[in-house]
């Protein structure tokens, strides 16, 4: 820490080094600068040139073609659909982030291993196996296919199916950011507000809520991002009828498969450009609340 | 929520939970499990369930037909290439982000968590545009590309090599998906091991140094074991989650059954074929491959924890 100071504020040339030969804690120049240049190569080459490719690709045809191709009305019940799915399962994921990580910070119980066991599962499960359990339960040849049709219900290949298979696979993102940074915290604050006579929801709403506002927006954003972008489990339960049940990523699909690139591009820049802005946010916070966001780093 | 409704406060002995003074154990406790249960219980049971009521013979039928067996393999062996990659890289970007002040580092920084950030779809239809015969890397490679006519004029390559290099494509083949899997996983590799080397003791190195030791051997007998299981965390999380990746790799695979289908399209094809006993042994497989990786996980976590006190 010391050392990083002092070679922001000082800034006269270092003093020449009274030995000669490589310090034993460091690395020789020209290996340090040799891995940051692997590092920034491999960085660029593979994931910084598709982001650029999805804005390349957008406008190779001009300004115009590239707002021209939103007027679709099924792009726009995409985008619109979207918007609605993440609307819904956010804040039913932001609730249950909030209750998981209160009941597993603040006690103890028997099989909590095996509760925080089960809310990383989505992390490790494949998409498209997240959606393939809702079509068991609710499709047509599912457990409670026939009851569903028997009384009119729509799930699978529509837009109940869509929001459930996305809360299966986001709803880990804002209770994984909470848990660490609630244990970190620790019982005592919460302690105290009730020894001094406060409610419940009192202490919730004064004193936890706002020693976590930051880590919780971190989680709402990482949240929001996949479930705006969630392609494979959408995929299994949606049925791709364009302008009903696409939902953008979707749409991508489809579009990119009609060799209609300069569309599929186009409605892909809208999601890379929701992904920089998240990624915008998440450094400035990270930067920013740094300390209110233990736990950030480990996912 | 009245403190009373605490279920531990009425046992004696062995208690469920232990006694706490903060109210909403059994609210939030009982909300957790209704919601998990609704979302995630009760469908994977429904998973297995139809899984296990297929005869057995269909069973080993369907996971034992050449197809299903390809398709396995073509997603763990691509998804193991891909860990070894990001293990190599990732490490070599934690490295640098950690131990190396330069400017642009806290772009690079924001930069890693982008395969987190971007649509899997989006990443699917970008890196197959790049990495197609006519895209910006893909046309490197191409028969008539650069690289190519560089390698055909080498004729003191061992007889052979020249034909392996110009016949290589990679969009549309299992070099496709590997490329695919490498960019979804670094952020796992790169985000596992930068925290345990932020916190790694420095004075260590110092006393490595000290004691006569080289930068390499200190590198590779100090800082390495130390970061064992991190990379080992980081290694099984970016590999758990290569296995099940759909998106970014169906645009760049080119899906050629036997060839370079991953189990998971293999899913969504049984599941569009409406053999949805199909569907679910080979998610039965995947399932439990993926609760074998998250055990893993956790031992490889709480044996450094036993090791080295934290992780």
């Amino acid at each position: 820490m010391y050392e990083q100071d002092v070679a922001v504020y000082d800034s006269r040339p270092s003093p020449e080094p009274a030995y000669k030969h490589a310090r034993p804690t460091t690395e020789r120049t020209w290996i340090k600068w040799t891995l940051i240049g692997i590092a920034v190569a491999f960085m660029a080459l593979i994931i910084l040139l598709p982001l650029v490719i999805v804005f390349v690709e957008a406008f190779r045809k001009g300004v115009e073609t590239y707002f021209k191709s939103f007027n679709d009305p099924k792009s726009l019940a995409a985008i619109q659909l979207t918007l609605t799915v993440a609307a819904i399962s956010v804040p039913l994921n932001l609730v249950f982030g909030v209750a998981a990580a209160w009941c597993v910070a603040k006690y103890e119980f028997w099989g909590k291993s095996f509760l925080i066991t089960l809310i990383d599962l989505p992390f490790s499960v494949s998409p498209v196996v997240s959606g393939l359990v809702y079509v068991l339960l609710f499709g047509a040849q599912g457990w409670f296919g026939p009851f569903l049709k028997a009384n009119g219900i729509e799930i699978i290949f529509a837009v109940p199916g869509i929001v459930l298979a996305t809360i299966f696979v986001t709803f880990p993102f804002i209770a994984r950011e909470l848990i660490p940074l609630m244990q970190d915290q620790g019982t005592g604050d919460e302690e105290a507000a009730i020894s001094l006579g406060a409610t419940g929801w009192q202490t919730f709403w004064r004193v936890t809520l706002p020693n976590i506002k930051w880590g919780l927006l971190y989680g709402v954003l990482l949240c929001n991002a996949r479930a705006m972008g969630e392609f494979g489990a959408v995929s299994v339960v949606s049925g791709h009828i364009r302008g009903k049940t696409n939902t953008m990523p979707l749409d991508i699909e489809i579009l990119y498969n009609e060799y209609n690139f300069t569309a599929a591009f186009a409605m892909a820049s809208l999601l890379a450009a929701l992904a920089l802005v998240t990624l915008l946010f998440k450094t400035i916070l990270e930067f920013r609340f740094g300390d209110e966001l233990a736990g950030t780093r480990r996912h | 929520m009245a403190p009373s409704a605490h279920p531990a406060r009425r046992r004696a002995g062995w208690s469920f939970a232990k006694p706490s003074v903060i109210p909403g154990f059994g609210l939030t406790l009982g909300y957790t499990l209704t919601y998990l249960s609704i979302i995630v219980l009760i469908p994977v049971i429904a998973l297995f369930l139809k899984a296990a009521t297929t005869p057995l013979d269909k069973i080993v039928q369907i996971a034992t037909s050449a197809r299903t067996l390809k398709a396995l393999e073509v997603s763990f062996g691509s998804s193991l290439i891909a860990a070894c990659v990001n293990m190599v890289f990732g490490l070599i970007v934690a490295w640098v982000l950690v131990r190396y002040r330069f400017i642009g580092r806290r772009l690079l920084d924001a930069v890693v968590d982008l395969p987190f950030a971007l649509p899997t779809a989006v990443a699917g239809i970008a890196l197959s545009t790049l990495y197609a015969p006519k895209g910006w890397i893909g046309s490197l490679f191409a028969p008539a590309g650069p690289i190519n006519k560089w390698i055909a004029e080498q004729t003191w390559l061992p007889f052979g090599w020249n034909e392996i290099v110009i016949n290589w494509k990679i969009a549309y083949t299992p070099s496709g998906i590997v490329i695919a899997l490498i960019f979804i996983g670094l952020p796992f590799m790169v985000r596992t091991v930068q925290p345990v080397l932020e916190e790694f003791e420095q004075e260590l190195e110092e006393a490595a140094a000290t004691l006569g030791a080289n930068r390499w051997q200190t590198i590779t007998r100090v800082i390495l074991p130390r970061l064992t299981p991190a990379i080992l965390t980081g290694f099984a999380l970016a590999f758990a989650r290569a296995v099940g990746e759909y998106g970014s790799v169906i645009f760049i695979a080119g899906n050629l059954p036997n060839v370079s289908e991953i189990a998971p399209l293999l899913i969504v094809i049984k599941l569009e074929e409406f053999d949805q006993a199909g569907a679910s042994v080979i998610a039965g497989i995947m399932l439990i491959i993926a609760f074998v990786m998250l055990l893993i996980i956790n031992l490889i976590q709480a044996w450094s924890r036993r090791r080295f006190g934290d992780v």
